[in-house]
């Protein structure tokens, strides 16, 4: 009832299409080529530690991080380094890449041995050298999230199974075939950064794995919480607040109120390389949308050309309209099916011409679900109005800069307003103090 | 091929939901009471329905064409606006006042300011007291029932409640609205059902009805006035499950919803049992139209952990 009067967030009744949910991931074969982007992640880019005609391996470092909050590159094949080129990442921005072809004989590198580990200091490490990014979408350096300031005020590990998006299922298949991995996962980070305990958090639409996760933390610190299907539920602080009931203070980090979240494939990851020591150089991928032939769940190799995949899949059966790193409601468009798989890419999803049409928007009729829906409360009508006037300290009042762009105000706008792209843009207008 | 992908900012995908359905959805939801008022005061009542929404759609359509806007006809938002001004009226008004309240009211209170969203009070409220005033005794002269022997031949019950407190009428007449008024005032049963329609599917949120319903109920015990006759007399059901809850000229947020509800209960019991007109629901819905905008910037919601932070610092 509090709730009710602070603020309705009802979020959005998104649909699921999760229709890959029972598909067993299968692996693709080594593409024609790899194109490893060197800004993979939130932070500095990477520099190419490759020069061109090197020989380099599966775990191969080719790229080496380029500051703290920064993240390593592996090749995830065996051949040669054909160039160190650019490409245009999906927001527009020229990156350094290193491209690769195959040899095909998948030549392990000899340096990969699982990673020595007995503290703090060399768990961060090991997680450091891992190359591991946050893998739900964001590409934070976990090994940055890792090492937080407060460690000692940590009470709580989150881990994301939301996976709210609709069409993934590539944490769902995380959790059904890699479940081992993920309890070592989190009982090294539990055991390495002492937190006493663990709330996985997954959407009710997933029964199988709340089913299969439940009986493998019987007994354990580790809490599964069972979650409604309404997006945006895999947000990080809409699911702190769900699964722990605290609110992290804005501006602030979930580490303010002793929680760290790590998305259930990456932490999964993290207990993967443990056993191994094969850092990130693979990824599981929903790949699904109204034009893919053959919608599976695929472990492909980070760099493999988007038309790879797609072409592994069975091909398109249309022309695309929109290709999709992501999922529908926050995944970024690719302007070419050159464009090469990224470390935190869990969906390629492609539509046709026909879906990627959206309906033309009419007047704000003031009906307050863009409001009610927002899951941080904010007024997405009123920002975009204060937008619209170039009113920067109403979008300041309106703490227009909270906005997550989590899609859900323009989703369930019935004037079909695109209002989540007009608060990203009136949260730049706030930086720049008041210029369009 | 891969020159023509179509990149767009996300979300890419959008709700099923658009403002078309939403008012058609209220325009199914105004039909039962259609009904209900031809059989209670005869074909007429159709007739006149049927005239002020044709008036509403051809001025909506002929103002955008003059002006070169677009012609948001197809949104059925005049349609909408067409029915509930003719709900309004007693059944046996000249037709061309009809109009006269369509142009008011589609004209006057929305295009001019900026048409679909930017009106600043509900337009068939206005259209109504315009009529009201220019029309008074056509306006104020109610028809009797078609269909039943009725204590008051033209006077609402609200009106004529001084002569008869708590007596003749039951209130299964007024549930039922076999009795004189206006088209869409009578009949309690079918409002409810079209406002429990809108609630079911979305359209409306239940709190300003319940809250407006409830400040009234309460205040009429206080005052000592019997609350389920003043519940399902008057106008006050058609208000506020239809015109109260218009989107454009209601508060947004739960909280401002509550305090429009409230504001709206004591507004009407203050026209009602302290004024000397008997009908107290469209003047209230008009001035809480316009406190509107004071009362979306007051009851804002509160941020998800920005009013922690709030306090945190207050507490420093």
């Amino acid at each position: 009832m509090s709730n009710f009067l602070k603020r309705a967030a009802h979020g959005a009744r998104v649909p699921h299409d999760k229709r890959t949910s029972d598909c067993e991931t299968v692996t693709m074969p080594v593409p024609s080529k790899v194109v490893l982007s060197m800004a993979q992640h939130i932070g500095a880019p990477a520099a190419p530690a490759v020069a061109k005609g090197d020989q380099v391996y599966v775990g191969t470092v080719v790229g080496k991080a380029g500051g703290f909050v920064s993240s390593d590159i592996h090749s995830g094949v065996s051949g040669t380094v054909d160039s160190i080129t650019t490409i245009t990442a999906p927001n527009g921005a020229v990156q350094t890449a290193v491209v690769i072809i195959p040899d095909g004989e998948q030549k392990v590198d000899p340096a990969i041995a699982p990673p020595v580990v007995n503290d703090l200091k060399s768990f961060q490490d090991a997680v450091r050298a891992s190359g591991l990014v946050g893998l739900g979408g964001a590409g934070f350096p976990t090994a940055v999230k890792l090492a937080p300031k407060n460690l000692d005020e940590i009470d709580r590990l989150v881990i994301n199974a939301a996976e709210c998006e609709p069409y993934i299922t590539s944490d769902n298949r995380c959790m059904l075939e890699d479940t081992q991995y993920i309890l070592s996962g989190i009982e090294a980070v539990m055991k390495y950064l002492d937190i006493p305990q663990c709330v996985i958090g997954i959407e009710q639409n997933k029964p199988k794995a709340i089913a299969r996760m439940k009986e493998a933390v019987a007994g354990k610190p580790i809490e599964i919480k069972e979650l409604a299907c309404r997006y945006p539920q895999g947000a990080e602080k809409v699911l702190i607040e769900n699964c722990t009931g605290r609110e992290v203070p804005f501006p602030g980090l979930p580490s303010d109120v002793g929680v760290i979240v790590m998305n259930v494939t990456s932490v999964a990851f993290v207990g993967k390389y443990l056993a191994t020591g094969m850092p990130l150089v693979t990824k599981r991928l929903t790949v699904d949308g109204d034009i893919v032939k053959e919608p599976k769940n695929v472990e492909v190799i980070i760099g493999t050309p988007v038309e790879e995949l797609l072409n592994f899949c069975g091909g398109l059966t249309g022309e695309p309209g929109t290709v999709l790193y992501g999922g529908p409601m926050m995944g970024n468009c690719l302007a070419s099916l050159d464009q090469p798989i990224l470390k935190n890419n869990n969906a390629i999803l492609a539509f046709s011409e026909k879906a990627s049409h959206m309906p033309k928007p009419t007047n704000c009729i003031h009906c307050g679900r863009c409001t009610n829906a927002c899951p941080l409360g904010l007024s997405a009508k009123e920002i975009v109005q204060a937008y619209q006037k170039g009113n920067v300290d109403l979008l300041q009042e309106l703490h227009a800069d909270l906005c997550m762009s989590c899609g859900t105000c323009s989703y369930v706008c019935p004037a079909k307003r695109p209002l989540t792209p007009s608060i990203a843009l009136a949260k730049i207008m706030m930086k720049n103090g008041g210029k369009k | 091929m891969a020159n023509k992908l179509i990149v767009t900012a996300a979300p890419h995908i959008t709700s099923p939901d658009s403002t078309q359905k939403i008012m058609q959805r209220v325009c199914i939801a105004l039909v039962p009471t259609l009904i209900a008022s031809v059989i209670i005061f005869g074909i007429q009542a159709l007739i006149l329905t049927v005239v002020t929404v044709a008036a509403c759609v051809l001025f909506e359509y002929g103002y955008c064409k003059m002006m070169g806007r677009e012609v948001p006809v197809g949104d059925f938002s005049a349609a909408v606006t067409g029915m509930l001004l003719a709900f309004n009226l007693p059944a046996t008004l000249p037709w061309w006042m009809g109009v006269v309240g369509a142009f008011i009211a589609i004209v006057i209170v929305k295009q001019l300011f900026g048409g679909l969203g930017y009106n600043f009070a509900n337009p068939a409220i206005v259209g109504r007291i315009a009529l009201a005033m220019g029309f008074a005794s056509k306006m104020a002269s109610y028809p009797k029932p078609a269909s039943a022997i009725d204590a008051f031949a033209s006077a609402t019950p609200l009106a004529a409640q001084g002569a008869v407190q708590g007596g003749a009428q039951t209130y299964l007449t007024l549930l039922m609205g076999t009795h004189g008024g206006v088209l869409g005032e009578t009949c309690a049963l079918t409002i409810l059902i079209g406002g429990i329609y809108l609630i079911a599917t979305k359209v409306i949120s239940p709190i300003i009805p319940v809250t407006y319903l409830g400040t009234v109920a309460v205040l009429s015990l206080v005052a000592g006035k019997d609350p389920v006759y003043q519940l399902l007399s008057g106008g006050l059901m058609l208000g506020a499950f239809f015109m109260a809850t218009d989107y454009v000229t209601s508060p947004t947020t739960n909280k401002g919803k509550i305090v429009f509800g409230l504001g709206l209960g004591i507004v009407t019991c203050a026209i009602r049992f302290l004024g000397t007109m008997n009908e107290g629901v469209s003047f209230a819905i008009l001035l809480m139209n316009l406190l509107v905008p004071y009362i979306d910037v007051l009851t804002r919601q509160d941020l998800l952990g920005v009013a922690k932070m709030k306090k945190g610092g207050a507490a420093k």
